[in-house]
């Protein structure tokens, strides 16, 4: 059986992601409806807006098929505005009039944590599982992990110490964009998980 | 445990490129008021253009058309939390030091408005903010890059809800690309005097088969179909300038025209997308345009 993982397709920075996978030799694909789901065996949700992700989420009626896929187990890593959406809740002045949310993970973030787009930048990064050397962490209009829940890891910190990349059993969500980089290290990761997920199951 | 911040870098061209492409897939949309930001907001627009005057109202007021006035991106950026944009007139790279002290997240260097210097453009790398700029043909697309553009647009003709000159654009632009895939290698120098662009863009180009940047669709989208026309063409996302405001039903045209962005390659979603819309903008023929009434040759 070859593993498929899927990439929601409705706003954002998708196609680098699909890339990333070709790049691994993995099948990718562009997850735009429900039925899209079907034999996929983990999620990625892109960098894009997360409030218009959010309405088309609800607009296209894939609100609950991914969290009946987050239950069923199934590994989901969501970048940037695919944090956002995994979040449990946004800090209230960071969020926006209508702010949708898949809820999953237990931490509580805060968006554009640095400014605008003129205070975007990019640094390394140690991220556990991935071990040396650091990732090149592309952070744009980024997002900062605020509060995290007793069962959330910590992957990935800042240097002043500020969580950027968190694990909850099979989420995770990332403040940076692996899939603008060159590094397939992140990519390779997940889709082992998905790998060992669908081979339990 | 605080560790130094030495490694860290900011404003990287990475990082310009990159909000480009955090936009993909999505609809930026022309507004002039922090009521009309939310309409944008509400109907899923990844980004707003904050302006003066939308350019159908430009082209029929007439006079200098100027960056918009620091208290209305102020009001804008406050009613929305989406990345908001401002434009500047082509060459004033005042009004873009302005701009970015605002912190807007993107400068338009834009052909709307009248330009600031005929024979020169803005220094887009000297700063920290990214730039879009419009483009006829690929010439003047990689022009742009040069000059340090992080996304680049096709011009279409603002204003006239005429989607033609869009697609010509669009049209020229890829295909500039796909003839520079498919040359050898010693051609690539004489065919980048000939579009008048820097050699080691073009044999990116070449080499990568598309642009080192974003490339999105401006100029004249009207209604849905015309936003999935330009999407299936190879455009990567699309602005709306006039095209929302000035119809009867904005925010429902707003709503169908992401609708169409997201699923552009889907004719039934685009059907029923397309439906009960209301009057779209007034359009206008290009043949009863003026050469001196067109805006898209305006860039050098």
């Amino acid at each position: 059986m070859t593993l498929v993982i899927g990439v929601l397709a409705l706003q954002g920075d998708f196609a680098e992601h699909l890339a990333a996978l070709q790049r691994l030799g993995v099948e990718g694909r562009d997850v735009h409806r429900p039925a899209d789901l079907a034999g996929v065996a983990g999620l990625i949700i892109p960098g894009g807006e997360s409030t218009t992700i959010g309405r088309l989420l609800e607009r296209w009626e894939l609100v609950e098929p991914i969290r009946a896929f987050a239950q069923s187990g199934r590994p989901i890593w969501g970048t940037c505005a695919g944090l956002i959406l995994l979040a449990r809740e946004v800090v209230a002045e960071t969020r926006a009039r209508y702010q949708p949310l898949l809820g999953l993970l237990d931490v509580v973030v805060r968006r554009n944590a640095f400014g605008s787009q003129r205070e975007s930048f990019e640094c390394d990064v140690l991220v556990e599982p991935l071990g040396l050397p650091p990732l090149r962490a592309v952070f744009i209009r980024a997002p900062l992990v605020e509060t995290v829940g007793p069962t959330v890891e910590v992957l990935a910190r800042l240097p002043d110490g500020a969580p950027v990349a968190v694990k909850q059993g099979h989420l995770i969500g990332t403040a940076f964009h692996p899939e603008l980089t060159d590094d397939l290290r992140f990519h390779q990761w997940f889709c082992s998980l998905a790998t060992k997920t669908a081979n339990i199951q | 445990m605080t560790q130094p911040n030495a490694d860290i870098q900011q404003a990287t061209w990475r990082t310009k490129v990159g909000l480009a492409q955090m936009l993909k897939g999505g609809v930026i949309m022309d507004v002039v008021t922090p009521e009309q930001a939310q309409i944008a907001e509400e109907a899923g627009a990844v980004a707003v253009m904050a302006l003066e005057r939308v350019p159908a109202d430009i082209r029929r007021e007439g006079g200098v058309a100027r960056m918009a006035d620091p208290d209305r991106i102020l009001a804008i950026k406050e009613a929305v939390t989406i990345p908001v944009m401002a434009k500047v007139r082509i060459g004033h790279f005042v009004e873009a030091q302005i701009l970015e002290t605002l912190g807007v997240d993107f400068i338009d260097e834009s052909e709307v408005l009248t330009p600031a210097d005929d024979r020169f453009h803005i220094d887009k790398h000297a700063f920290r903010v990214p730039f879009v700029c419009g483009a006829r043909d690929l010439g003047e697309a990689l022009r742009r890059i040069a000059e340090g553009a992080a996304m680049i647009r096709s011009k279409g003709e603002a204003g006239t809800g005429n989607i033609v000159e869009a697609v010509r654009h669009l049209r020229d632009i890829l295909d500039g690309i796909r003839r520079l895939a498919a040359l050898p290698r010693e051609e690539l120098v004489t065919v980048a005097k000939e579009l008048g662009a820097p050699s080691e863009l073009v044999r990116e180009v070449a080499e990568q088969g598309r642009l080192p940047v974003v490339l999105f669709c401006a100029g004249g989208v009207a209604t849905p179909a015309d936003a999935a026309l330009v999407m299936q063409l190879g455009a990567e996302g699309v602005f709306v300038g006039s095209g929302i405001f000035k119809s009867e039903n904005p925010f429902a045209r707003a709503k169908a025209i992401v609708d169409a962005v997201t699923h552009y390659r889907d004719p039934e979603v685009l059907a029923q997308v397309s439906r009960g819309l209301g009057e779209a903008m007034p359009g206008i023929d290009l043949a009863t345009l003026a050469p001196e009434q067109r805006l898209a040759p305006r860039g050098w």
